[in-house]
């Protein structure tokens, strides 16, 4: 729970989150940019086939879900995976590098992922169906439902972050507490001391899995709001055409 | 019984019930979808992705009771000692 600084920039204390962060973002960034230089339309090398396939996929899951074209959305939507995706599967390194723990194990680093969901959310409706007509969904369907919609707005801001970093600290909690229970068991017989390091192998595949379907589900939720704020643009319009 | 030991008991009843509703809840949801798959396989891409999406909507009840516990196993703990010193010198 705590969380030790390891150095000052200024008067603004960087801690081991925080610095665990970037040293995620340097990585994911690196791998974008050898990529980016090794990129071939033809015989492609079997990293860009991967990435190829999660964007597409990626891609018909946004436009199964918004019901348009994909493409304006797969840039947010698609960093927001990667990224979350990579230090979720840090976890799994993260026992063997003493004092790093997943950036998403964090509350910090994934509040302020949920804050880029929901600075998103008013940008794409905004450009996408107009301010005014952005703004009237808020009045949906009636103006009483204004503070309704407005807390709505804020909580699931609030449940995007503590979602995925309950999921993943309570992996890591896990962890730690089977870690503790060792010396326990050493002192009772040695031969035991098997059954928690099985487990946690277990643990750890659990959390691999947990890890997966977290940055799956916050990619699919940050999707599901952007275009909600999209689509009741667009009905709005639709509806004024048709009058 | 200090004020942390029950801290530390009322965390983990926190848990354990806080687990046991989502847990009813998501199971129900998974066999709907289940069932909702079996009669409609042409379908399930959309059920399986809604289903992913309500079962994180309900997961986050147990996550916030998972906070709850944390909080108070490890912050609220020591904060009520620390209190319960300064108030009875």
């Amino acid at each position: 729970m705590e969380n030790p600084v390891v150095f000052n920039i200024g008067p603004v204390p960087v801690t081991q989150a925080l610095f665990a962060t970037w040293c995620m973002t340097a990585v994911v960034l690196a791998a974008a940019g050898v990529l980016r230089l090794r990129l071939r339309a033809e015989n492609p090398c079997w990293a860009q086939r991967i990435v190829e396939m999660i964007l597409d996929w990626l891609g018909d899951e946004i436009e199964a879900i918004v019901n348009r074209d994909a493409r304006p959305f797969i840039p947010l939507i698609a960093s927001l995976f990667l990224f979350i995706f990579v230090s979720n599967l840090s976890s799994l390194v993260s026992p063997l590098i003493p004092g790093f723990t997943p950036p998403t194990s964090d509350i910090t680093a994934t509040a302020a992922l949920a804050t880029v969901v929901f600075l998103a959310v008013p940008l794409y409706g905004v450009t996408m169906s107009g301010p005014i007509r952005y703004m009237k969904t808020y009045i949906e369907p009636t103006v009483v439902m204004l503070p309704m919609n407005v807390i709505s707005e804020l909580s699931r801001t609030l449940a995007l972050a503590v979602r995925l970093f309950g999921n993943i600290f309570s992996g890591e909690i896990l962890f730690m507490v089977i870690l503790s229970l060792i010396p326990y068991v050493v002192n009772e017989a040695v031969v035991l001391t098997v059954v928690p390091l099985a487990f946690q192998f277990f643990i750890m595949f659990l959390s691999l899995i947990t890890g997966a379907i977290q940055a799956y589900i916050f990619a699919i939720l940050a999707t599901v709001y952007i275009g909600g704020a999209v689509k009741t643009g667009e009905r709005k319009k639709e509806e004024e055409a048709a009058q | 019984m200090t004020i942390e030991m029950i801290a530390i008991v009322v965390a983990g009843i926190t848990i354990a019930i806080g687990s046991v509703g989502p847990a009813l809840g998501e199971a129900r949801v998974a066999a709907s979808a289940m069932e909702a798959i079996a009669r409609q396989p042409d379908m399930a891409g959309t059920i399986t992705r809604t289903m992913f999406v309500s079962l994180a909507m309900i997961e986050s009840t147990a996550i916030y009771c998972l906070l709850i516990s944390m909080m108070l196993m490890f912050k609220l703990g020591p904060l009520f000692e620390t209190a319960a010193e300064t108030a009875a010198p």
